[in-house]
């Protein structure tokens, strides 16, 4: 199965992603295929982490994402993984994808619906 | 580990990308492969590949096969079809038919445009001034400061700069400083002067990263694309951030120092203090190469980290741990910003934090920072207008006017010396304007409503050319002139490396590129030196080759731009050669075409692909070993800056308002606030992009950051309009409550006004009613006129009540805010 790898302790929440897909699907104001949710900044003033920071840029796809299905038959990639400034997203099979995970990092796997 | 460059390179489909051709057919499509560099802005010229159809941008996307961006497009250039092809933009030259502000036009053909230009100048001569009375304003470093010079050149004045950019204090300072100390300029190496990138097998990861005074990813200034850092924070770069205002570095930093605003220098003190005591520094660089180390650790021995953290409200136990992790590293590297020249102490700030550079050997070593030059010495910008303007030169406003003394090593016309000229006719009035890309009242100029005041009392005849019609056109402008952007244009950059161009892909009704603007005024006005270019394109092409430069009578090569040992008169080099050391691939073609076709636009050159290039005798004009500077070594005790009429021991420096802050409660009790002023976004680059709608979706209004505990205090919430306020004006933000800034902090967006608004006065697209530059003032500047307090600017807050006078009104209607006296703020 192919998806995004997304190493999103360096999500910058540039909105590259979103505006690279946005105009590839041709969509409106409001619509995304794919939006960076925002968590904090905050600190954290219990648990282990307490005097440490939180602000955290993760990406989500939503239904109209397809993968760029027509980009990538073309052998291009989708555009949010081409566009990403951060260097944190990878596309792939999944299989494959899951060789680069090492702990170091957040990492989440984005998959769409498939259509 | 997401990163890894050789996969990535291995994974592009050369087909797909059309890998090697410059221009090709798809979709019903012409694709073209080549660089943006404005308009629209920003600093940088990333790769991309521009889909057009019938004269029409449709479609942009990134190019993965170029190797300064790698595709990786910010939003704005992803947006680049809305900027194009928006409603908003000039199609013909205007003349004004209303008074001026009132935004009312006539379409004039170039022809009348240039009948008009000519009547002014010789008005302007009849009445016995000279030329000098004409002020060519640009705007900031885009693909217009090689060419706006030679408007200047064109109009044979000697004036050409910033706006009121007070104190030079955008970049220029840390030129100044850095070259005061080792004759030359470093950035943060993250491979950007190899093409083979992240790949390069000489280049290591550097270990600490200290990102001062800027948010790279936001600002991507100076030729410096912030997300260039993120392959190295993978790679596993430690990071410490020094920012009054926490930002992504902040949040994932060993540590964030939140420093009270316009302190860095104190703490820059501390850190060497630090570093000297305890011998964290590396004392075989600084014995092959550097000189006066004893001195300066003399000098810094009063400067410890108490004192430090007393001034910085940093605390002293962060000072000492953070200058030990920065001193301790093998590799370290500093990304410096536009704080360092926004504050009084601008130059000694950026002598001394050359300094932390250079004690602790992290100089043109890989990961650390890298000697850059412009890629080929392809170095035309605004000095070319000192080779051009003739007999004027020596009129030159320059810090001479503030009775500064030492040698002149500011390129750039002093501003305050052009605002003086306005409000006093001394030392000569100011008579014309040319303003080229710059929208000044609506973002470059301190204090905005003055500005206004200035331009408008003084200026009998204004030129602006832009892309768009701007509020600063509007209040000031007799005649506008349509400029093409990027994507319509044939043009060359060299800022760093690699030298790259732009090739034309489309037209626009009748706007034409800067470089043919400058063509057609030159031969208008001033044949005998425009006589050398007959088209843009031989423009272009002469500035690949030789840079502009010229040939004196003795046969020597007068080169612009700046070089210490020349400025000192000790240059030796190339004495007879006015070339650069571009060279084409393809020898039948010209430069333009070499590189657009040879090599897909862009060039890398070797010189600034080579670490340690002290040791290879590649600094020095006489080619010797050794740094540019009057020892050969790296200065950190300068002895540049007392001939610059510079006390060569660096110290800390408060502003004014600061003082007062400090010092006077009551003052404190009626400013109790730090309006951090320039918060920079995603969306935007400077007073750009306000017209392009998917940039409005995600950013709509001009937003200012504030504590909770000071919402709270103020009975603010998100979202409610606020005015800050202090003795030189008010202007209204929009609140977000923020948990990372100091409760004594707030941090506000510059350049905001609104296209979609009136344009006429009062309203002037609501240029004036959020501009953060309300609160700032002229005049008051740090050593020699470098550096001036931008982001230092106390004011008190309140919520905006309905009925509130806009300062729009308060400025073109009610006479400003206060009374502007001559050569005082």
């Amino acid at each position: 199965m192919k998806g995004i790898l997304v190493s999103y302790d360096f999500c910058t929440g540039c909105h590259s992603c979103e505006v690279a897909c946005k105009k590839e699907l041709g969509l409106g104001k409001e619509e995304y295929g794919i939006k960076i949710n925002e968590l904090g900044p905050h600190k954290y003033e219990n648990g282990k982490k307490t005097g440490t920071w939180e602000w955290t840029f993760a990406p989500m796809l939503t239904k109209a994402c397809d993968l760029c299905a027509s980009r990538t038959e073309q052998g291009k990639m989708p555009m949010c993984v081409q566009h990403c400034q951060a260097w944190c997203m990878a596309y792939g099979e999944l299989d494959e994808l899951v060789k680069k995970l090492d702990g170091k990092s957040r990492y989440a796997f984005l998959t769409p619906l498939e259509s | 580990m997401i990163i890894d460059y050789e996969e990535f390179e291995n994974s592009i489909d050369p087909k797909a990308y059309h890998k090697g051709e410059w221009r090709w057919e798809e979709d019903g499509c012409t694709v073209t492969r080549t660089s943006h560099y404005s308009a629209p802005g920003c600093h940088d010229s990333c790769g991309l590949l521009a889909y057009t159809k019938d004269n029409k941008l449709v479609k942009v996307e990134g190019d993965p096969l170029d190797p300064a961006a790698n595709g990786r497009l910010c939003m704005r250039c992803l947006d680049l079809v809305e900027a194009a092809n928006n409603k908003d933009r000039l199609k013909y030259p205007l003349k004004r038919v209303g008074e001026r502000g009132e935004n009312k036009w006539e379409r004039i053909s170039w022809d009348e445009a240039g009948e008009m230009i000519k009547a002014a100048v010789k008005k302007l001569e009849d009445e016995g001034y000279g030329h000098e009375s004409i002020f060519v304003a640009n705007g900031t470093g885009r693909n217009t400061v090689w060419q706006v010079p030679l408007v200047a050149a064109a109009l044979k004045t000697p004036n050409v700069g910033a706006t009121n950019l007070s104190g030079q204090s955008c970049y220029a300072p840390r030129i100044f400083g850095t070259f005061a100390a080792m004759g030359d300029y470093l950035v943060t190496d993250v491979t950007q002067a190899c093409e083979k990138r992240y790949s390069d097998p000489k280049w290591e990861v550097p270990d600490v990263l200290v990102v001062w005074g800027n948010e790279p990813l936001k600002s991507n200034a100076d030729g410096f694309i912030g997300h260039w850092l993120l392959p190295a924070v993978q790679m596993g770069t430690k990071i410490i951030s020094i920012d009054p205002v926490l930002t992504w570095w902040g949040a994932r930093a060993d540590y964030w120092l939140p420093i009270r605003p316009g302190t860095d220098e104190a703490l820059a003190l501390a850190w060497l203090n630090v570093l000297t005591q305890e011998d964290l520094v590396d004392h075989e660089f600084i014995n092959y190469w550097c000189a006066y180390y004893d001195e300066l650790k003399e000098h810094v021995a009063k400067f410890t980290p108490a004192w430090a953290a007393e001034i910085s409200d940093v605390p002293e136990e962060d000072i000492i741990a953070s200058a030990r992790m920065y001193g301790s590293a093998p590799k370290g590297a500093i990304q410096w910003g536009l704080a360092f020249d926004t504050q009084v102490s601008a130059m000694e700030m950026c002598v001394t934090v050359t300094d932390l550079m250079a004690v602790c050997g992290n100089i043109d070593k890989p990961g650390t920072m890298k000697i850059i030059r412009n890629a080929f010495d392809v170095d035309a910008g605004e000095s070319t207008s000192d080779i051009f303007c003739g007999s004027t030169f020596n009129k030159k406003l320059t810090a001479a006017v503030f009775g500064c003394e030492g040698m002149e090593f500011n390129g750039s016309v002093d501003s305050d010396a052009v605002n003086v000229a306005m409000e006093s006719g001394e030392p000569y009035p100011i008579k014309m304007m040319w303003s080229q890309s710059s929208n000044a009242l609506a973002c470059m100029a301190f204090d905005a409503p003055r500005t206004y005041r200035a331009i408008k009392d003084s200026v009998e005849f204004c030129v602006y050319a832009d892309p768009y019609m701007t509020p600063s056109a509007v209040a000031f402008a007799d005649l506008v002139l349509p400029v093409s952007m990027s994507i319509e244009r044939d043009s060359a950059r060299t800022w760093w490396t690699p030298l790259r161009t732009m090739k034309k892909c489309t037209s626009y009704y009748e706007a034409k590129s800067d470089e043919e603007i400058v063509v057609w005024l030159g031969h208008l006005l001033n044949p005998e030196v425009f006589n050398r270019w007959p088209t843009a394109m031989d423009l272009v092409n002469d500035y690949i080759e030789t840079a502009l430069a010229i040939t004196d009578e003795n046969g020597n090569a007068v080169k612009p731009g700046f070089d210490l040992s020349f400025d000192l008169g000790a240059d030796q080099r190339d004495a007879y050669d006015i070339h650069t050391k571009f060279r084409p691939i393809d020898s039948s073609k010209t430069a333009f075409d070499d590189l657009t076709e040879s090599s897909c636009g862009y060039r890398y050159d070797e010189w600034n692909d080579t670490y340690e290039k002290y040791d290879k005798g590649m600094l020095r004009p006489d080619g010797g070993k050794g740094f540019n500077t009057p020892t050969g070594r790296i200065e950190l005790i300068s002895t540049v800056l007392p001939v610059w009429g510079i006390d060569k021991y660096p110290v800390h420096h408060e502003n004014q308002q600061s003082v007062k802050w400090l010092n006077d409660p009551e003052y404190r009790k009626r400013y109790p606030l730090y309006c951090i002023n320039g918060s920079r976004s995603y969306e935007f680059f400077h007073s750009e992009q306000r017209q392009m709608e998917t940039m409005r979706e995600f950013h709509p209004e001009p937003l200012v950051k504030m504590n909770p505990k000071t919402a709270e205090e103020y009975g603010l919430k998100e979202g409610d309009w606020v005015w800050m306020e202090n003795e030189c004006g008010r202007c209204m933000q929009k609140v977000t409550i923020f948990e990372g800034i100091k409760d004594y902090c707030l941090s506000a967006e510059h350049g905001w006004w609104f296209p979609e608004q009136e344009g006429a006065e009062p309203n002037l697209f609501g240029a004036l009613d959020c501009n953060t530059n309300n609160l700032t003032h002229v005049y008051e500047t740090g050593s020699h006129n470098i550096g001036a307090p931008r982001k230092t600017v106390c004011v008190r807050i309140y919520k905006v009540r309905p009925g509130d006078t806009m300062p729009g009104e308060q400025v073109t209607r009610l006479g400003g805010f206060r009374d502007y006296v001559n050569r005082e703020y």
